[in-house]
């Protein structure tokens, strides 16, 4: 029983796990609740800093080795919302979970929203994330009208596309490295219900992927399972997945449900080839018609996943790592198809491989990681011997054909591949907060915090 | 008794003073009675803090908030307090007293000015409130007082008996309290939540078991909801500390709790 109470102890160092669970790190773990604790926390702390919110990343963009981790999710408040307009401002440690909750009753939805509902409006901003209407609507950052940024110093800076714009271009996909967001404007879109029409259709190579996608360009949302473990005829079959929100007036609220929780580190022998390719034929045969269309609740749509509390323990002790890459149109259908065969080959397995078309609508975020293409996200099960070569060849492969990596997603690219993905990396360099670091940073580039 | 006025008031409709407005629990409940379209008077310290709590309040559906800086220790300025609060909500359906300090157990131990302080803002402070707000219903015959006491006050332990007394004197003064004014028509609202994920203990060891505080908020709003004389939150502690208050002492004094 855990009564003990000790006074003014206000840190704790204990490892903070990142989504995927590898590589684990121990540091000193800060909770914050109000806007005035930054800069106020940080004197007297050495090796560093960095602001953290519900640790979604998957690799070590949200970790800091014996460093300082400065948690924000206690800083939820809503700041400011005003109906008419749908602009929400509020602290950086609210979650989309939070906003959906607040947003949606009242007609509102985000404008764009990854595949978990648990991310922080400052840790969005900071990966400049992305979701299933990024041909329509950009990335999240193209949303944030505005937002303050606090430096170590106490230096408060306004960030809009107007003030202080070079600040708001770089922290907009700036790993959270160009200071401390403490509050930020989102425009939230109307809507009229909750539900999503939707429809499901099978496709058999990436051709009709292809296709599908070419012939969907008016719908705002849409993403495709593949089955990256079949070879032969049934190379690179899925099931693209397309809805709109639909436009019959309906009910807006909901009663919650209760959460299923996954309770337990699953043996690794649980996921292997065979039971992956076992998985991914029974999900894609589950669609018995070619097409299926049905009106769904957004939240099985967007967040299929959020409904299993971590599901990241599935994958083992060991932990996940994902791999996604955006490769430009020129070369996007033939890189597709490499690193697909290349993934089938190697045996290793991935139950959630997510294929995308992103569009043209440029971000506002120099470091932003979409571009116009195609992506392709995948995750693996960490095998020490294997996964790695795997990922660095992955990785150069991406390289090869003009793409790169998404940094929120990775635990595994080298320096020299992510300098040579983001050349514009030492203009973030120069715009870093001298205290806050990463230990993806520090990993990619050898920069160390300047104290 | 007579049929209470509170079960006959909607949520939409009723006004609530709330002592210690900025504590994490405190806030997680406000949430709540926001989103249902409460009235809302707010008091705290801190006047940045304060501020920040009833923005957010406001934009969550709150049908009125206002604010009062003050420093509750002091007990003189309570009754020009609480007058200015009932004046500003236009009447009172609910008080909810959560202000409270952890302090520091060791350096009490040492020195009593430090006990004295714990003992003070935990004990005092709420006697005089609560003495004031139980004249106030008794004389409407009507109001709900709810306190946040803790189960730290079921038994003195080592690790915060100067916390846990300063509760333990607080749930006796309300269970008395209640004793007088349950006829005619008061409720009084004795909550022990155990540890609780919020500012107070953060960084403490263990605190990712802590209980989430919007299921603690969500049972207190619905212990009021139900006029419920003690709630303990989450409910398991009412067993743990059953058991604990009967660990005979020659036992209990060899423990390490």
């Amino acid at each position: 029983m855990s009564l003990r109470s000790t006074g003014e102890e206000s840190s704790v160092k204990a490892p903070f796990e990142s989504w995927g669970r590898y590589p684990l790190y121990r540091a000193n773990v800060i909770p914050l609740h109000w806007q005035s604790d930054f800069p106020a926390v940080t004197q007297n702390l050495h090796n560093g800093i960095l602001p953290v919110g519900l640790g979604r990343s998957y690799g070590d963009v949200g970790l800091l080795k014996d460093g300082n981790l400065l948690v924000t999710t206690g800083m939820d408040r809503i700041i400011a919302f005003d109906p008419e307009t749908g602009l929400l401002t509020a602290e950086a440690g609210i979650s989309l979970a939070q906003i959906l909750d607040f947003a949606v009753p009242r007609g509102f939805f985000l404008p764009v929203t990854p595949g978990t509902k648990y991310v922080t409006l400052g840790g969005a901003i900071a990966n400049d994330i992305h979701g299933k209407n990024h041909h329509v609507a950009g990335t999240f950052g193209c949303h944030v009208t505005e937002f303050e940024l606090v430096r170590s110093d106490g230096t408060v800076i306004r960030c809009s596309p107007s003030q202080n714009p070079e600040f708001y271009a770089m922290t907009i996909g700036g790993l959270g490295l160009t200071g401390f967001i403490r509050w930020a404007t989102l425009r939230l879109k109307p809507i009229v219900s909750r539900k999503i029409d939707y429809e499901g259709i099978q496709f058999h190579g990436i051709d009709e992927f292809l296709a599908l996608t070419e012939a969907s360009k008016e719908i705002e949302y849409t993403v495709s399972w593949v089955d990256c473990t079949s070879t032969g005829k049934n190379f690179c079959r899925g099931i693209f997945m397309q809805g709109d929100h639909s436009t019959k007036r309906a009910e807006l609220k909901r009663s919650p449900e209760p959460k299923l929780v996954f309770p337990f580190d699953a043996p690794g022998f649980l996921l292997n080839h065979l039971s992956v390719a076992a998985f991914n034929t029974l999900f894609f045969h589950k669609q018995i018609q070619k097409r299926q269309v049905t009106l769904q609740d957004y939240e099985p749509f967007f967040y299929p996943l959020d409904k299993v509390l971590h599901w990241n323990r599935m994958y083992g002790k060991s932990g996940l790592l994902q791999f996604q890459y955006a490769i430009p149109w020129d070369l996007a259908r033939e890189g597709t198809v490499a690193i697909l065969k290349e993934v089938a080959k190697s045996g290793l397995a991935s139950f959630l491989a997510v294929l995308k078309a992103f569009g043209d609508v440029p971000s506002p975020g120099v470091m932003s990681f979409p571009k116009p293409g195609i992506t392709l996200a995948l995750d693996f099960p960490i095998k020490p011997d294997k996964s790695f070569p795997l990922f660095e060849r992955l990785a150069d492969m991406t390289l090869e054909f003009g793409g790169r990596l998404y940094p929120a997603k990775d635990a595994a690219m080298t320096a020299a591949q992510f300098q040579a993905f983001y050349p514009q990396w030492q203009q973030l360099a120069r715009f870093r907060d001298p205290m806050i670091t990463s230990s993806f940073w520090e990993r990619v580039t050898g920069d160390q915090p300047n104290l | 008794m007579s049929q209470s006025q509170i079960a006959n008031t909607s949520p939409s409709q009723r006004r609530i003073l709330v002592l210690g407005a900025t504590s994490g629990i405190a806030e997680a409940t406000c949430r709540i009675w926001a989103s249902q379209g409460a009235s809302l008077f707010l008091v705290a310290r801190n006047a940045e803090k304060l501020a920040a709590v009833a923005a957010d309040l406001r934009a969550r559906g709150a049908s009125f908030v206002d604010t009062a800086v003050s420093d509750l220790d002091d007990t003189d300025a309570h009754p020009a307090l609480l007058a200015h609060a009932v004046n500003s909500l236009g009447g009172l359906d609910v008080a909810y007293l959560a202000h409270g300090v952890l302090g520091d157990q060791t350096r009490a131990e040492q020195e009593f000015n430090t006990a004295a302080h714990i003992l003070h803002t935990n004990f005092m402070a709420p006697v005089s409130l609560v003495t004031w707000l139980a004249n106030f219903f008794v004389q409407r015959r009507s109001g709900v007082i709810a306190v946040l006491s803790s189960v730290a006050g079921d038994r003195g332990r080592k690790s915060n008996y100067v916390y846990g007394s300063s509760k333990a004197g607080l749930s006796a003064f309300l269970a008395g309290l209640r004793n007088r004014v349950d006829r005619e028509g008061v409720t009084v609202l004795t909550i022990k939540p155990g540890p609780t994920k919020t500012a107070m203990t953060a960084g403490m060891k263990g605190a990712e078991k802590f209980a989430d505080v919007n299921a603690v908020a969500r049972s207190i709003v619905a212990a009021i909801d139900k006029r419920k004389d003690n709630l303990y939150v989450p409910f398991q502690w009412q067993p743990i500390m059953f058991v604990i208050r009967h660990i005979p002492e020659r036992v209990f004094k060899k423990l390490n709790l």
